[in-house]
């Protein structure tokens, strides 16, 4: 009988970490930030039927990074979360911080448990009637949960983009300006043309269901 | 391997309850269960009365009463059987109301996780389908004495024309060209209609039409509640356009009905 290798924890952590890593590096980065009228989704994407920032429920908005397959899943597997707690319960019930320490506590089982991590970051986005009760939570591969403030970026660029913003970004702004804003960050993170626009809100004064795709006419009109 | 949830709890849903949220409610065993145990009589619960649904130019108009009766009593005054099924549609109801909100409710659930999981809304004739096919699965509850019948309109984006549907208990579904009506006044809004539809007219003139049905199935029918100006209790009134669905406010609502209850005097 043949002896499996033995591989230290520390090793085997290191490894996937590593792994993960790599594959999201590849990815395009995604920002969610504070707006006038609540929380503003910008996402580098291409593709215009792929979307990288979903709705998840009446105030909340999902955003991934990474392998496309992997935060698809999580995203239905988020619409499900949601959606059967409104229905069990009741609307006002689903909220965005639940709803990430779900993403959270899955991310970080399938660290562990499966052969390989899930290369993907995930944002979620809540916008509260006031933007003291905006909420932003991003979730790593490894199921680390954040609480960020403002602004919040995931993907290859976030550190960068992250300190970009950090230097710019004062108090909610209009709209148009906050994507022009983000847009400018973007391209100095980046150094070079980017690749499509995807963008969506949750807006506080829309009703019941806050989600709203930006079109592309609007972004392009906001860009100027 | 199939597996209900995620590792982290998260519903998998495995195996895959694709777009559907009742599948999603069965893997896990939380469906609502429309099948009542034993056949010893019939079992007593409020029953809603009147709805009705009628295409004009822009669209469709829908409107409810609000009583629900059980057996010869007022069981309440003031229920809602006109419903937002989604934001081009409207379902309203007639039959055991309890069963019937709890599927309006597992409706606009559907519509909505379709939508969210797809990226785009169902057809409207998909809408009727599905609606169909839930009044279908509650059967066994009808050889109970529960009955559940629904009213479904909405605004078609394709054809860009106000449809509406009408169903049996078995889970029949019948589009109907200009108006359609159900629940125990049902025959007698529609004799109403019939005389009274006509297909020009605009938004007031359906909305007083309709209105002028609903006061008609309450004049021959003692289990329908009319509009009941005295004590404020005004019949739900909907209209669903390009614009999407829209309820006609309530000062509105009052106007006609006074004027109309006027014309019965």
């Amino acid at each position: 009988m043949s002896m499996p290798f033995y591989v230290p924890p520390e090793q085997l952590v290191k490894d996937r970490a590593e792994y993960a890593r790599k594959g999201i590096a590849r990815g395009r980065s995604i920002v969610a930030i504070d707006y006038d009228d609540g929380v503003l989704l910008l996402a580098e994407n291409p593709s215009r039927t792929l979307y990288k920032v979903s709705e998840i429920y009446d105030r909340i908005a999902f955003a991934g990074v990474g392998k496309y397959n992997e935060f698809e899943a999580l995203r239905v597997a988020g619409i499900r979360h949601a959606d059967l707690k409104g229905y069990l319960y009741g609307r006002p019930d689903v909220a965005g911080k639940g709803l990430a320490n779900a993403f959270s506590q899955t991310l970080g089982n399938i660290f562990t448990h499966e052969i390989k991590p899930y290369e993907v970051e995930i944002l979620v986005a809540e916008v509260g009637t006031d933007r003291e009760g905006n909420r932003l939570f991003k979730v790593t591969y490894d199921g680390t949960l954040y609480d960020e403030r403002g602004f919040c970026a995931i993907g290859g660029q976030a550190d960068t983009l992250t300190s970009n913003l950090a230097a710019r970004y004062r108090d909610p702004a209009p709209i148009a300006d906050t994507i022009r804003m983000v847009a400018d960050a973007f391209g100095q993170v980046e150094e070079r043309e980017i690749d499509g626009w995807e963008a969506a809100v949750l807006d506080r004064t829309r009703e019941r269901r806050m989600f709203r795709r930006l079109t592309q006419e609007e972004i392009a009109a906001a860009l100027g | 391997m199939s597996r209900e949830r995620f590792p982290g709890g998260l519903p998998a849903g495995s195996p895959a309850p694709g777009t559907s949220f009742t599948d999603l409610l069965r893997s896990l065993d939380l469906a609502p269960v429309w099948e009542a145990s034993g056949s010893e009589g019939l079992v007593r619960a409020p029953e809603g009365t009147t709805v009705l649904a009628m295409r004009y130019g822009d669209g469709v108009v829908m409107v409810g009463d609000r009583q629900a009766t059980e057996g010869h009593l007022v069981a309440h005054r003031r229920i809602q059987k006109v419903f937002q099924a989604d934001d081009y549609s409207a379902v309203a109801i007639s039959g055991t109301a309890g069963l019937a909100v709890e599927m309006v409710r597992l409706f606009q659930t559907e519509l909505e996780h379709y939508e969210k999981l797809e990226g785009a809304r169902l057809s409207l004739d998909g809408k009727a389908t599905y609606l169909a096919r839930m009044v279908r699965q509650q059967l066994p509850m009808v050889f109970q004495g529960l009955v559940v019948v629904p009213l479904f309109a909405g605004y078609d984006e394709t054809s860009q024309e106000g449809r509406l549907y009408t169903f049996d208990v078995v889970g029949g579904r019948y589009e109907e060209q200009d108006f359609g009506a159900t629940g125990s006044g049902g025959r007698d809004a529609k004799s109403y209609l019939r005389g009274a539809y006509r297909d020009d007219l605009d938004e007031p003139g359906a909305l007083d039409v309709a209105l002028r049905a609903l006061i008609a199935a309450a004049e021959e029918d003692t289990a329908t509640g009319g509009p009941d100006l005295q004590r404020g209790i005004l019949p739900n009134v909907v209209t669903v356009t390009v614009d999407g669905y829209h309820e006609a406010p309530e000062e509105q609502v009052a106007e006609i009905s006074a004027a109309a209850l006027e014309a019965v005097r």
